[in-house]
């Protein structure tokens, strides 16, 4: 399947933290047609198994990206009808005012988020962010017909699909990590190709945006010898500083310090010079925010890589990034999978 | 779903740029006019031969909408916009807009919530420190795709929703546009001018020009205007209330209703059971204010659709108000001699 295509299922369909189970039902379709065996768990963590020569010892891998998105829930259903919210995850009131929205209630119903016309504003008030407990949702129909058909705690997802900017680069929501499943899709397809001496497992995430608990329960069950998250990072932005982030087509970016394991991360980046592919380093100080936090210290510890995904104006509705750096993240995990032969364990030494 | 409001709203036309939408009114308007014509303000006149009286009556709606214009492409690929007409910048963040003839992408990005102080969220980003992205790398990257001076207008499908709703961007005033394509469909006593006019938004700058070239006895302005039943507003200060019917005015910031003309619409209202609204803000102006002071003066009312948060992506109106207005429009023109 072509990854654009995928992409664009992807970015259609709703899952929000905690709601992935539509999500996780059409990610299991497509692993299929590539792997030997997928199943999914209690919480909709999809895992995809794909073995190729079985080899003494061989290591069991994991590469995990979330396919949650951050979005909206119903706080109340107005006598009106109109529908007052709050955040799962990390969203920037800002971007809200005259946004479309779904509602998935006992139906999905397209939703507004108003603004109020310049017209209108008195004094001062257009200097000021509407904050998100001012805000609601029309929805167009009366309170009365809401009843029994949007409740508290309904999910809310953006509407944004993916949009072709120019050539490689699109756009649209919760490319926040569907694009990392998008190279987990192309890492198989390019593994196809190779020969490879593992057990490697394709894990798409849930629950990562709240707190990476997809990934603490599916490291658990897997049990890896090498943990290998694939998440985004910022990419180039007008109004961000430079260093803080990274350009758009330059290859994906690995990331060192405590939460990567700094033997694993050297080979990963020596096998990406050896077949001349290009990359970018970020630091991280501390623990990430990516399901690498929770999968290096999984049971009694899994020597874990990040590979990111350079992409713009994140949490927002038009998130960007380009396609070919998928493409080439794809090409650097096949080929980092192929190398680990007889002897990998030494690549954890300290 | 409504096929024609779906053309209507879904075309560009941004004040100065209403090239796209003229055409579709002009080829909808023919097939119901004796004549088309153009002025020299890219004003779209349909003409409609009456069978009594030399009495001109002038309907007028206007065509342009809100959107952007591209003033500056950057080193780096990304595009510097100003505002054409009046929008809230807190609205374009997180949206995509189409630019120029060939309708190329762009977005209205923003610095991630990550990268932001907590205090940042709370301020507005002001229109001058906004930028469009076209995914291009370079200045010379972006200018295979847009150039300087391209309009821009929102990336919103026309969608039918809730009960009887409709979104959609434009709706101020492509619902008034099409009110008048349908007062078209009947012949009248007198001549009628329907008038799609152009750059109501930058200052109603069409209208006036349309109005001393037609010299009307009397002019009736439909608008789609703001409508602010929503959470948060006092009761008081709601101008308009969606599916409460079209809404008059008395007077805004730009003219007065003439007053014989407001009965008549509201006597119109009642005899004709059809449900009307008085319009209970005073804020706005629309295409009465340059029409009433036109030549040595002409009487003016105003009927419009309420639509709630116009100028932004997003505008929402009720069917009923829309089908309400077109009635009102036509059976007030039927009672004119």
């Amino acid at each position: 399947m072509d990854t654009k295509d995928f992409l664009s299922e992807l970015v259609n369909t709703p899952g929000i933290s905690g709601y992935e189970e539509s999500i996780s039902l059409k990610v299991s379709r497509v692993f299929e047609r590539y792997c030997d065996e997928v199943r999914t768990d209690a919480f909709y963590n999809v895992y995809g198994k794909m073995t190729d020569q079985v080899g003494e010892g061989m290591p069991k891998v994991m590469l995990a990206a979330h396919i949650d998105e951050i979005g909206l829930m119903v706080k109340e259903v107005c006598e009106d009808g109109f529908l007052r919210f709050v955040s799962v995850g990390g969203v920037d009131q800002r971007i809200l005012p005259g946004l479309e929205v779904i509602v998935h209630g006992k139906e999905n119903l397209l939703g507004i988020i108003g603004a109020k016309p310049p017209h209108l504003q008195i004094g001062d008030e257009a200097k000021k962010a509407l904050e998100m407990k001012d805000m609601a949702i029309d929805v167009g129909f009366s309170g009365e017909k809401l009843k029994g058909v949007i409740n508290v705690g309904d999910p809310i997802t953006f509407k944004s699909p993916l949009t072709t900017l120019n050539g490689t680069i699109v756009c649209g929501k919760a490319l926040d990590d569907r694009a990392g499943a998008a190279i987990l899709l192309e890492t198989m397809k390019q593994l196809k190709e190779l020969r490879f001496e593992a057990e490697v497992y394709f894990v798409a995430t849930v629950q990562e945006e709240i707190g990476t608990r997809g990934a603490i329960i599916s490291t658990f069950r897997v049990m890896p010898d090498i943990g290998i998250a694939i998440d985004v990072t910022h990419g180039d932005m007008p109004d961000a500083p430079k260093e803080e982030t990274f350009s758009m087509d330059k290859g994906p970016v690995i990331a060192i310090g405590p939460n990567m394991h700094p033997g694993l991360t050297k080979k990963l980046m020596d096998i990406a010079k050896e077949h001349g592919i290009e990359y970018l380093v970020e630091v991280e100080a501390g623990p990430t925010g990516t399901d690498a936090r929770a999968i290096q210290i999984s049971r009694s510890g899994v020597p874990t890589v990040l590979v990111q995904l350079p992409l713009k104006y994140m949490h927002t509705t038009v998130e960007t990034i380009n396609i070919e750096t998928v493409k080439k993240a794809g090409m650097l995990l096949a080929r980092f999978i192929s190398s680990m032969k007889e002897g990998w364990r030494e690549w954890m030494n300290y | 779903m409504d096929e024609l409001l779906k053309r209507l709203t879904e075309a560009h036309g941004v004040s100065g740029d209403e090239g796209e939408i003229r055409e579709i009114l002009k080829s909808e308007a023919a097939n119901l006019a004796d004549e088309v014509s153009i002025d020299r303000m890219g004003n779209l006149v349909a003409f409609k031969k009456g069978t009594k009286s030399g009495k001109k009556i002038m309907l007028c709606a206007h065509m342009d909408e809100v959107g952007l214009i591209i003033h500056n492409i950057a080193d780096n690929g990304i595009l510097k916009f100003s505002t054409v007409g009046s929008i809230d910048p807190r609205v374009l963040i997180s949206k995509k807009v189409r630019i120029g003839k060939k309708k190329q992408y762009g977005i209205l990005g923003l610095k991630a919530i990550h990268l932001q102080e907590p205090d940042e969220r709370k301020t507005v980003v002001k229109t001058k420190q906004l930028y469009i992205d076209i995914g291009a790398k370079s200045k010379d990257e972006a200018l295979k795709l847009v150039n300087l001076g391209d309009y821009a207008a929102f990336d919103t499908e026309y969608l039918p929703f809730g009960q009887g709703r409709i979104k959609g961007k434009a709706l101020d005033d492509r619902l008034g546009c099409s009110v008048l394509l349908n007062a078209l469909k009947c012949r009248y006593p007198f001549d009628l001018y329907a008038c799609f006019t152009t750059q109501e938004e930058v200052g109603i700058r069409g209208a006036g020009v349309a109005a001393f070239n037609i010299k009307p006895s009397m002019a009736l302005i439909v608008e789609g205007t703001t409508c602010s039943d929503v959470p948060g507003v006092d009761e008081h200060m709601r101008s308009t209330r969606l599916g409460k019917g079209p809404a008059i005015t008395v007077m805004d910031a730009t003219s007065y209703s003439n007053k014989d003309m407001v009965n008549k619409i509201i006597e119109t209202a009642i005899k004709e059971n059809i449900p009307y609204q008085m319009k209970q803000s005073a804020a706005g102006g629309n295409d009465a204010g340059a029409i009433h002071i036109s030549g040595e003066g002409i009487k003016t009312a105003v009927v419009s659709v309420p639509c709630r948060y116009i100028h932004s992506p997003n505008s929402v109106a009720d069917m009923n108000d829309y089908y309400s207005t077109s009635r009102l429009v036509e059976a007030f023109l039927k009672g004119c001699e």
